[in-house]
This record gives structure tokens, sequence and C-alpha cells, in this order.
């Protein structure tokens, strides 16, 4: 069990008083962050990146990652009380949370939910302590035809198992890779995409793209929507707390069955919103109460929450053991780690074992501590919503124009912010996927590298991607998912005929 | 959106028209790009893949999928039919947040980060808020000073102070 060894010193390294305060703080700031319309958990760690700068890398990730954490149960506050999903993953949890809520049952709903979402990142967190180590160790025999088949998995998920137009998806994901390319190229030092603006020659940072995308695109869309906040008031009393949790065992099957679709979908790129929603559905046609299920059944609170933090938190077991990010947040994380000076991959097991051993055990530490303060504090939280958007809005776009400046110092950035503003609102009315873009974006560079390494070596024959088992079988299987839309389309049809 | 569905067509931008019009953009954007790299060369150079070579099959992978989000917006039912993309109503609310964002980002570049969100808030909480020019300054100033404590002086990470620099005197 090296693995445990290893998390026991992962555990002395998170629990000295620096690291327990800053993950006390992430929680409460990640909640919050979780609450207001506009932030999110990813452009929520965008805006607070530049203030761990100083830190040691360890200690600023533990803070950053609770900040994830605290944003996952934020938005079920929201959802349960007010109807308002604060995160596009607690979509699903508004389904029963709400009704319950209108019953008078807001603290039963929240306990519920907290709990599950607890468990959820729980299940998700143990997977990680032992499946990240071996995921590194065979990963560490990649080379660079390898390692582009994986990001051509990512990719090409994205395609397969979008909901939405896979054209929609192809666009916005080449558009994240364009504007990746903009800027010195790596490889040559020559200068791409810029036509004569030096101010160019930086490139697009994709922090500047998920404070614009997520926080100024979710502004204008509140905006349109004419918000006026009417939520249910809620208190928590340790009675419901541990009444509601003698209820919850009756529905370990749905947990299980939650968990399983969270992790998977966390690890693939689908995300916790699409697990969320899955989960939800499958729910409904395993239960008995299926048909009951939008009124307010605890079982419609459980299970996307438990998928939606077990796919939250397994998202980020690709971007440890191979330095692919699976959801927007992680990859935010991920961009925190290059800044820190961390080479994201499989040799950050082998190098940084107090860093990846640390953060593994905050996750443990951070959901516990999440759980405890936001059943203690939800009337706090639900009082921020209650201050009018005409304060909230203004506020919020100050914070992401100066979470947009901090990031290289420069005011271009700011402009840049607003303009990726405009893109995500249009984007978001028109369902083009914002999570491609933003990943194409984060790993155009590296995936654009390892395409290149692979030319190389194979003196520019595509077959490379297919000359051993392992490489081939991911490429294959990348293919498939690629041409996923059409196979299901096919299939349909003759079905049907 | 389904209520928007019986809206007379000029009530808003319709959802069809905007698809055409992003569709377009994008194979722009995608045609910027080809051309880009072909100029650096897309080709295989003497030492392995010039710079342009990877950026040149993105460009074409925007333009082609483009073509087909236009291609499947121009064949969709009537305009009135797949509803509004923004009605006029809404789109000033939108616009009565985003013009102003873009005069306070005029005003950060002059005048820094911190006078420039001052005014903002009080100016955005007067007209939209409806609240008491007192209460909305009060609030300006209060966040700001909150945020400049908390940048300046705890995380010592200095923010845009303008081209003006009218805080000069604070020292910071």
């Amino acid at each position: 069990m090296v693995e445990l060894s290893a998390l026991f010193h992962g555990f002395s390294v998170v629990l000295t008083p620096f690291n327990i305060m800053l993950m006390m703080i992430g929680i409460v700031l990640g909640v919050i962050i979780g609450v207001l319309p506009g932030l999110g958990g990813a452009n929520g760690v965008a805006i607070l990146l530049p203030l761990t700068f100083t830190m040691p890398p360890t200690s600023a990730i533990i803070m950053l990652s609770c900040i994830y954490w605290g944003a996952l149960f934020g938005g079920a506050i929201t959802s349960i009380l007010f109807n308002i999903p604060g995160e596009p993953w607690s979509v699903a949890t508004t389904f029963d949370g709400y009704p319950m809520a209108q019953q008078g049952r807001a603290g039963e709903a929240l306990t519920a939910a907290f709990t599950s979402s607890f468990i959820g990142a729980l299940v998700a967190v143990v997977m990680i302590t032992f499946l990240a180590p071996l995921v590194a160790q065979f990963a560490l025999q990649f080379g660079p035809p390898e390692f582009f088949s994986v990001y051509l998995l990512t990719f090409c998920s994205f395609i397969g198992m979008g909901k939405g137009s896979p054209f929609k998806t192809l666009a916005a994901m080449t558009l994240g890779f364009a504007l990746a390319a903009v800027g010195m190229d790596t490889v040559t030092g020559q200068l791409r995409l810029i036509f004569g603006f030096t101010d160019l020659m930086r490139g697009f940072d994709f922090l500047i793209a998920v404070i614009g995308l997520f926080g100024i695109g979710e502004i204008l869309l509140s905006m349109e929507e004419g918000l006026s906040f009417t939520g249910k008031t809620a208190k928590i009393d340790p009675k419901i707390v541990l009444e509601t949790w003698k209820k919850l065992p009756r529905y370990w099957l749905t947990s299980i069955r939650s968990c399983l679709i969270g992790c998977w979908m966390g690890i693939t790129p689908g995300g916790a919103t699409p697990a969320s929603f899955m989960s939800y559905g499958v729910a409904k046609r395993m239960s008995k109460d299926g048909d009951k299920f939008g009124t307010g059944q605890i079982e419609g609170v459980i299970a996307p929450e438990t998928a939606a933090h077990a796919a939250g938190t397994s998202a980020l077991l690709p971007m440890l053991a191979l330095g692919i990010p699976g959801s927007p947040t992680a990859a935010v994380l991920l961009g925190g780690l290059l800044i820190w000076g961390l080479q994201p991959g499989p040799l950050l097991f082998v190098e940084q074992k107090d860093f990846v051993w640390g953060l593994i055990a905050s996750m443990y530490l951070g959901n516990l501590a999440g759980l405890i303060i936001v059943l203690t504090c939800v009337p706090l939280f639900a009082a921020i919503l209650r201050i009018p958007f005409s304060i909230i809005a203004p506020v919020i776009i100050v914070i992401c124009a100066i979470g947009a400046y901090t990031v290289h110092n420069a005011m271009l950035d700011i402009w840049f912010m607003l303009l990726f503003g405009v893109i995500g609102y249009v984007f978001k009315k028109l369902d083009y996927p914002l999570a491609p873009l933003v990943l194409a974006l984060v790993l155009g560079d590296r995936a654009e590298d390892s395409f290149r390494q692979s030319m190389l070596i194979s003196q520019g024959e595509v077959s490379v991607f297919f000359s051993n088992w392992l490489v081939g079988g991911i490429t294959a299987l990348s293919l498939v998912m690629l041409f996923w839309p059409l196979i299901s389309k096919v299939q349909s049809r003759l079905r049907a005929g | 959106m389904k209520s928007d569905n019986e809206a007379p067509a000029g009530a808003g931008i319709s959802t069809r028209t905007m698809e055409m019009v992003v569709a377009a953009v994008l194979f722009t954007v995608g045609a910027i790009v080809v051309f880009d790299s072909y100029r650096l060369g897309s080709k295989w150079g003497s030492d392995g893949p010039e710079s342009g070579y990877f950026p040149f099959y993105i460009g074409v992978l925007i333009s082609g999928s483009s073509i087909v989000n236009f291609v499947q917006a121009l064949r969709a039912p009537r305009a009135t039919d797949t509803g509004l993309f923004v009605a006029w109503g809404p789109l000033k609310l939108v616009l009565t947040v985003l013009i102003p964002a873009a005069f306070y980002v005029l005003g950060v570049k002059f005048f820094g980060i911190y006078l420039a969100s001052a005014v903002y808030i009080a100016i955005f909480m007067v007209w939209l808020g409806k609240y008491s020019w007192l209460r909305s300054i009060m609030v300006g100033l209060a966040v700001n000073v909150s945020f400049f404590l908390m940048f300046e002086v705890w995380f010592r990470v200095p923010l845009y102070k303008g081209t003006l620099d009218p805080l000069q005197f604070i020292g910071y």
C-alpha cells in the first residue's frame, strides 16, 4: 500500500495551521463564488489565481482547489432556495430541490444535497488516490505520439459526447486552437497570427478567456432575464440534519450509480454538468417513484448532486496524472501549475510528491471542512443573494476586470475580457459549447508540440499514430468518438428501418 | 424561449440571423488563420513541419465547420419558427450593461482601476438601481477601499493606476 503511506505523508503536509487556514478561506470564498451569478468555479479560480503567485505551490493549490469544492457546494444553495442554478451543474438539482423548498423542506433538501455532494466527492477522491498513481506510472512510457493521441481522444470525446450540434462543437474547439496559436511559435520562434500588433505577441491567455466567457457572459445573460431573486428562507438545525441522514442510506443504490456516472464523466471530458443530468435521468428511470420526480423527491436531489461532485472531483485525475484537464476549472488549476513552475504530467508523481499528495490529502479534508461549513452557514450564504442585482452586477464586473488585469498586468487584457464576454453571451445563446473552446486554448500549444514532435519522429508519416497497440488503440477510439454522432444516426435509422 | 415563438418578426433579432452571422464571422476567422498560416509556411520544411503547418489545418476546420453551421441555419425553418435570439427589450438591458462596461474599461485606462471602479459602481447603482447618490457613492468607495487593502496592502499585488494616475498621492 504505497499509496496509503504517501497519502499519510500528504496529510502531514496539509495539516499545518497556515494550510488549514487557507483551506477554510478557500471553501468560504468558493461558496460565495458559487452563490453569486456570474462567478463560478472556473472564473472564480482564474480571478483568484494571481493572489497565489507568491505562495508556495502546495498551499496555493490547496486554497484554489478548496475554492472549487466550495463552488460545487454553493451551486446547490441557490438551486434549492431560489430556483436559480448558481452553476450549470446544479440545474438538475432545481428540478426536485426547489419543490422541496416550496413545501417547507428546504433544510432537508439542502442537507441531502450537501451530504450526497460530499459522498460523491469522497468516492472520487478515493478513486484518484489509488488510480492516479497507476495512470501516471503507465503514462511515463508515453512518447509524443501517445500524448497526441490522448489529446485527440479528449477533443474527439467532446464531439462524440456533446449534446448539441457536432459542428458547433468543432467550430468552438478549433477557434480555441486558433487563439492558442496566436503569438510566438514555441518551436521555431516565429510570430504567428499577430498581423503586426506587438501586443498580441503574448497570445491570448486562457485565464482571460475564462473570466470573460463565463463571468461577463453570465452577467449579460442574467441581465437579459431581468433577474429578481425571490427565495425561500432556510435554516438547518441539527435535528433536521440527523433526520435526513437517517433517511439517506435508503438510497444507497442511487448513490452508487450516481458516483459511477460522475467518476466516468469526470475522467472523460464529459464534465459535471452532463453527469448531473444523466444521473438525474437514470435515477428517474430506475426509481420506483420515478413518475413523482420533479415534485420534490429527495432522490432527485441526491442523484444529480452526487454525480456533479464526483465528476467535478475526478476531473482532476487526468489533470494530475496526464496533464490533461477534464474540465475548464481543472484547466485553470493546470494553468496555475505552470505559473508556479511545475510541469504537469506523469512526472509530477515522481518529482513533486509533496505537492501531489498534499493536494490529494487536501481533497479529503477540504470536502469534509466544506460539508461542515455549508451545513452551518447556509443562511449567511443565502443572504448574499438578497443583495440587489444592481449592486452585485457592477461589483462582479469590477472583480472580473481586476482578475483579468492581474494575470499579466496588462491593460489590453481587460479589453479582451470584455470581448470574450460578448463571445460567451452569443455562444451560450446559440449552443456553442464553451468548455472545448477553453480546453483547446489551454492545451493548444501542447497538443501542437506533441503533434509536430510525432511528425518529426515519423518523418511526416501519419501512420505513427497507429505504430503500436497502445497509440493505435487510443487513436482508433478517438476516431470512433469523432464519428459517434454519425454512427449513432446510422444506428437509429437502421433500427427504424 | 417557447413564448417567443408567436412573436412577430421584427420584435428582435432572430436566432436564424444570428446563427448565420456567427457562422460567417467564424468562417472569416478561419480564413484569416489559413491565410496567415500559408504565409508562414504550412508545408514540410527542411527541418520538419513549418510554423503554419498545424494552424493551417485548424483554420480549414474552423471555416469548414462554419460552412456547415451556416447551411444548417439557412435550411432551418423561417425566422419566426425558430424563435428569437434576443428581443429588443432584453437586448436594451444587455446593452445598458455592456456599453457602460466599455466606458468603464476606458476609464480604467486613464484613471486606474480603483477610481474608475468606484465611479462605475456608483453610477450603475444610481442609474439602474435607482439608489440615492449618497448611498451609491458610499458603496462604490467602500468596495474599492476594501479591494485596495486586499490587493495593495495584504497581498502586495499592484493594480493598474491609469495613465493619469490620479491616486498618486497615496504613495502606492
